[in-house]
């Protein structure tokens, strides 16, 4: 990710090129402009002509004002003073709360456990994420790569399991739960589909005084929380406690009651829709033998959750399980569970390229399931129309020059695998028969409904959608975060207002100084290992589906583990005006981050630092220039947030100060 | 004070030597000194420059005296030998060092009041003498340890932090240096270390005395507007003469010079130092120039920075009282005794 030149301001990506000194003082503002999109591809392609643009802009100022220039022909763009009150600064600093959908404040909750205080941890999340115990438990975690441990050649820390401590330990929170106020604002709105996105925007907008009724086809909600996710992965009554907390709150929930027709719906008197329905048709496999061998092929996500209900309590003794997501890996260690010896799993791709979760092809292999590479399905073979084994294609992965992938048959003999069932996982579809073509609603691409990404609203400006619904299979985590926003633009919708109009996040900066060398937070930096979360026994486990496989942090662990945490939200705020420039952080600083040199272009300045700033998807942060000319740069990449420089500031220039970073709820 | 132990985790993309190390291996303890002291920077830019040329610590010896700049060998190569002694006495221990093994590199780490105050005759017989040793006094012109009395140093008009004036001019080491006979003499400024680093490797590589005085600003009782050696009036009054450049033995010169601007100096390993000419009556081959440079600068009120001298063929202490070349501790038995026979026949001239 290259991100020079671009910063993000109100989920919008910009560009911003500084002015020389001389013009600036004469124009009194650096250069930017909104690129108008929050997608970052999108903005990388526009930026540069816009810097051009701007390069020109900058030479005529500085001739109509005929400033002295050192070459009239030589332009130069600096790098600019960075706006940190601008609260995406130092939000993308805490490279875990950015990367989470939900921007939930990770290391705030981390430091929680590390002074034993679960409830309020498990308070931080659920405000943010809505379903802590759950999401610890199967979230897909993309906070994780994103940790600043894995750039000092460290593993990340396990925010996610840390997650899971703050359910398992924390004390009442009852009290804490807020109500359906006894006088509601009369407004009505429909929730369709029982699963983490309606649920979010039901605990936001009852909040608010809205009344929410959940259509929801099975007897529970919970959606694929409770369909496609296995109970030794995600217990029963982790699920319900946390589902049932919203239901609580004074959601009228209709189950059993399956939408059929939308145009019925909207003849009720809703305010506005909300259609959080998720993908829910299991991609089938059309190849020869399918039909004659039906009885004993399922479809991986239907199979799952009638499993979920008790309708499946057996499988055959050879199973194979087609695909490599996450869904493969739920059926092959159900499959042993209910009974099957020998379980494989058969992916097209080559390992490298399965779309499971890293930990969860780790699960299955701990459990001895054989994955099986480029493998494509060629027959279903029967015998008297009964299924006796599949047969493959053996393959390889060739990229050609735009690195897209064909999948190129070696020319071995076909593979048999004998097998008394098959359950096919190679992928999920929406599924919008029910919503009539007439009633205001596009549909694009892929007979997708059309919906602003921003807003969630579809083209009926009544109806929202969010969760897999919106835009394709992802994780609980976006269906969370999607819920939040549509909340906001349902409340809008139903207000009157400008749904572009989005609120700022909340944010707090607040100083850590608690004498000369003390912090409020702990700053030496802990030099232990990633801990592994201990595992239940697999002759137990393995015997029964209801067995959860992770057993959870204990205390100490969990302790040693949070403060494995960095506090990256603990920034490093420097001062121009009180900056010496002795050096002393300089000297100090553990990973050589900071910089006094002259500015530059931004390339050019990357390259001049103590060592070069390569990882440009890390911004810098640049001072204003000092009283020797120079500037303080400051490579944020792999700053250890120790606290160093500010220790060895003689001057206070740097101090150490907590930025809590809110994302706006319909609520705030 | 720092409380916590600086952590070792570095930057992945740090670089590594040719002995295969980094940085971070040539750091000490982390400094007990306050917060800013310039003493850091310089224990710094030892670290960078013993770095860049691949020294091995176990082959550096670190000498001190007493005071905040005598402390300062703690805290960087934690890997070498040490020797810690009694008030002003750094020069003669550094100078017996010599003698036992003249192998190692001696760094001699001092102050202005350990140098110019009780230590001034030692300093004095280091500089006439030669040891094979890089002399670093770190110069703030105040006590620091005894909260902030006048030293020796410190200038005729500059008052104390709490208003006082000094009464006494200030001893100029380099001049004096100069005058004693020492071959390498250069002054530096602890927030430069574009300047300080190839001075430190330039006199690494240099055979005999040499003298590095170095303004190091005392953040906490001598940096006030009524000083002369805080980090603002350094940076107003510096005056550079010239802007050295390091260059190892088979390494390229890659710096560019129009004729007439640079002068190379070459060591006696064959290294060159090559300086680019800031100013143009400077010439640090010659010995009258350099003191003449010394006194005029004085006179306008002028901080003058980088190499005032040098004398790259000078004899050092081992030269001059015609040492072996082994080291006095590494010689055996056989070499220190001349045997029986000989003794005897000594022994008989005698009768």
């Amino acid at each position: 990710m290259d991100t020079r030149y671009l910063f993000k301001r109100h989920n919008t990506w910009w560009v911003k090129v500084a002015v020389p000194k001389d013009a600036r003082d004469a124009l009194g503002f650096d250069l930017r402009q909104s690129l108008k999109t929050h997608d970052l591809a999108k903005a990388q392609e526009k930026r540069w002509e816009i810097v051009e643009l701007f390069r020109d802009q900058i030479k005529n100022a500085q001739n109509e004002l005929s400033l002295p220039l050192a070459n009239k022909d030589s332009v130069q763009t600096f790098m600019p003073v960075t706006d940190t009150s601008n609260p995406q600064y130092y939000h993308k600093v805490v490279d875990c709360q950015y990367a989470c959908p939900a921007h939930t404040p990770v290391p705030e909750y981390i430091r929680q456990i590390s002074q034993g205080n679960y409830t309020d941890a498990y308070m931080i999340n659920w405000e943010s994420n809505v379903f802590p115990g759950i999401l610890g438990r199967t979230c897909d975690r993309p906070c994780e790569p994103a940790c600043r441990r894995t750039r000092t050649h460290e593993k990340a820390v396990a925010i996610c399991r840390l997650k899971r401590v703050t359910y398992d330990y924390k004390g009442n929170i009852e009290d804490r739960i807020p109500k359906l106020p006894e006088k509601t604002n009369g407004k009505r709105i429909a929730l369709i589909g029982g699963g983490p996105a309606s649920l979010t925007v039901a605990r936001d907008l009852i909040v608010m005084g809205y009344e929410c009724v959940l259509f929801e086809k099975d007897p529970f909600a919970g959606g694929l929380m409770r369909t496609n996710i296995p109970s030794f992965r995600l217990p029963e009554e982790v699920l319900n406690e946390e589902v049932d907390r919203i239901i609580n709150m004074g959601l009228e929930t209709r189950f059993n009651s399956e939408i059929t027709s939308m145009k019925e719906l909207l003849k009720e008197d809703f305010d506005a829709i909300f259609v959080g329905t998720g993908a829910p048709r299991g991609r089938d496999l059309n190849i020869e033998g399918r039909e004659e061998a039906k009885k004993n092929i399922h479809i991986g996500i239907d199979w799952l959750t009638s499993i979920a209900f008790e309708h499946t309590k057996s499988i055959g003794k050879k199973v194979v399980v087609l695909g490599g997501g996450n869904t493969a890996m739920d059926c092959c260690r159900s499959s042993l569970r209910l009974g099957a010896e020998d379980v494989k799993v058969a992916v097209r791709s080559p390992f490298s390229q399965m779309k499971a979760s890293e930990w969860e092809i780790e699960d299955a292999m701990n459990e001895h399931i054989p994955i099986f590479e480029n493998h494509v399905p060629k027959r279903f073979i029967t015998n008297e129309n009964k299924l006796a084994g599949i047969e493959f294609e053996k393959v390889e992965a060739v990229f050609d020059e735009n690195g897209k992938r064909s999948l190129v048959p070696t020319g071995e003999d076909p593979v048999i695998f004998e097998c008394d069932d098959i359950c096919i996982a190679i992928g999920q579809d929406n599924a919008f028969e029910w919503i009539e073509k007439d009633i205001g609603i596009e549909f694009g691409e892929w007979d997708m409904p059309i919906v602003d990404k921003v807003t969630f609203q579809s083209t009926n400006p009544k109806i929202f959608f969010g969760g897999d619904a919106a835009w394709g299979p992802e994780n609980i985590i976006w269906a969370a975060a999607h819920g939040h926003q549509a909340a906001i633009s349902i409340h809008k919708f139903c207000s009157g207002e400008d749904l572009f109009d989005r609120p700022m996040p909340g944010t707090n900066l607040v100083t850590q100084k608690m004498g000369i060398h003390e912090w409020s937070y702990d700053n030496d930096i802990s030099q232990a290992k990633r801990n592994l979360v201990p595992h239940a026994d697999q002759s137990i486990s393995l015997k029964n589906l209801k067995v959860e496989v992770e057993l959870g942090f204990d205390e100490q662990l969990a302790f040693e583990e949070a403060q494995r945490c960095l506090n990256c939200d603990v920034q490093t705020v420097f001062a121009e005006d009180l900056c010496i420039e002795c050096d002393a952080c300089v000297d100090i600083c553990p990973t050589d981050c900071i910089n006094f040199v002259n500015n530059a272009p931004e390339e050019d300045l990357r390259n001049s630092l103590r060592i070069p700033a390569l990882n440009l998807d890390q911004p810098l942060l640049v001072s204003e220039d000092l009283p020797t000319k120079r500037a303080m740069i400051k490579d944020e990449d792999v700053c250890l947030h120790c606290g160093l420089c500010a220790e060895r500031c003689p001057t206070g220039a740097w101090d150490m100060q907590t930025f809590l970073y809110e994302e706006a709820k319909v609520y705030s | 004070m720092t409380y916590i132990v600086k952590p070792k985790n570095h930057h992945p993309n740090l670089e590594r030597n040719e002995l295969g190390l980094t940085r971070r291996d040539y750091e000490g303890a982390i400094s007990t000194l306050c917060a800013g002291c310039g003493h850091d920077s310089i224990s710094a830019a030892i670290i960078d420059a013993c770095f860049q040329l691949s020294i091995p610590s176990y082959q550096v010896a670190k000498l001190s005296g007493i005071g905040c700049s005598s402390k300062a060998p703690a805290y960087f190569l934690n890997q070498s030998h040490g020797f810690n002694s009694v008030h002003g006495r750094m020069p003669s221990i550094a100078t017996g060092a010599n003698v036992a093994n003249h192998e190692l590199l001696y760094l001699g780490v001092s102050g202005d009041g350990d140098s110019a105050s009780i230590g001034i005759g030692q300093f004095i017989h280091a500089a006439r003498r030669q040891p094979n040793m890089i002399y670093i006094v770190e110069n703030n012109g105040t006590y620091g340890l005894t909260k902030g009395q006048f030293s020796a140093t410190n200038d005729l008009e500059s008052k104390s932090k709490y208003g006082e004036d000094n009464l006494f001019p200030a001893i100029d080491l380099c001049g004096m240096a100069i005058q004693l006979g020492a071959s390498f003499v250069a002054r530096g400024f602890s927030g430069d270390k574009d300047q300080l680093v190839p001075l430190l490797k330039a006199a690494i590589n240099h055979k005999g005395f040499c003298l590095l005085d170095i303004i190091s600003p005392c953040v906490t009782f001598n940096n006030h507007n009524t000083s002369t050696k805080s980090y603002d009036h350094i940076r107003e009054h510096n005056e550079s003469v010239s802007r050295p450049d390091f260059v190892p033995l088979g390494k390229e010169i890659t710096a560019e010079y129009s004729e007439g601007e640079n002068i190379d100096v070459a060591l006696h390993d064959g290294s060159i130092l090559s300086l680019e000419k800031l100013s143009d009556d400077y010439n640090p081959l010659d010995k009258k120039s350099a003191l003449e440079n010394l006194i005029k600068s004085e006179k306008e009120g002028k901080v003058t920075t980088g190499l005032l001298y040098i004398d790259p063929n000078a004899k050092d202490l081992k030269e001059t009282i015609n040492m072996t070349d082994k080291p006095l501790n590494k010689l055996e038995d056989g070499d220190l005794c001349p045997g029986n026979k000989y003794i005897s026949s000594l022994n008989d001239k005698l009768r």
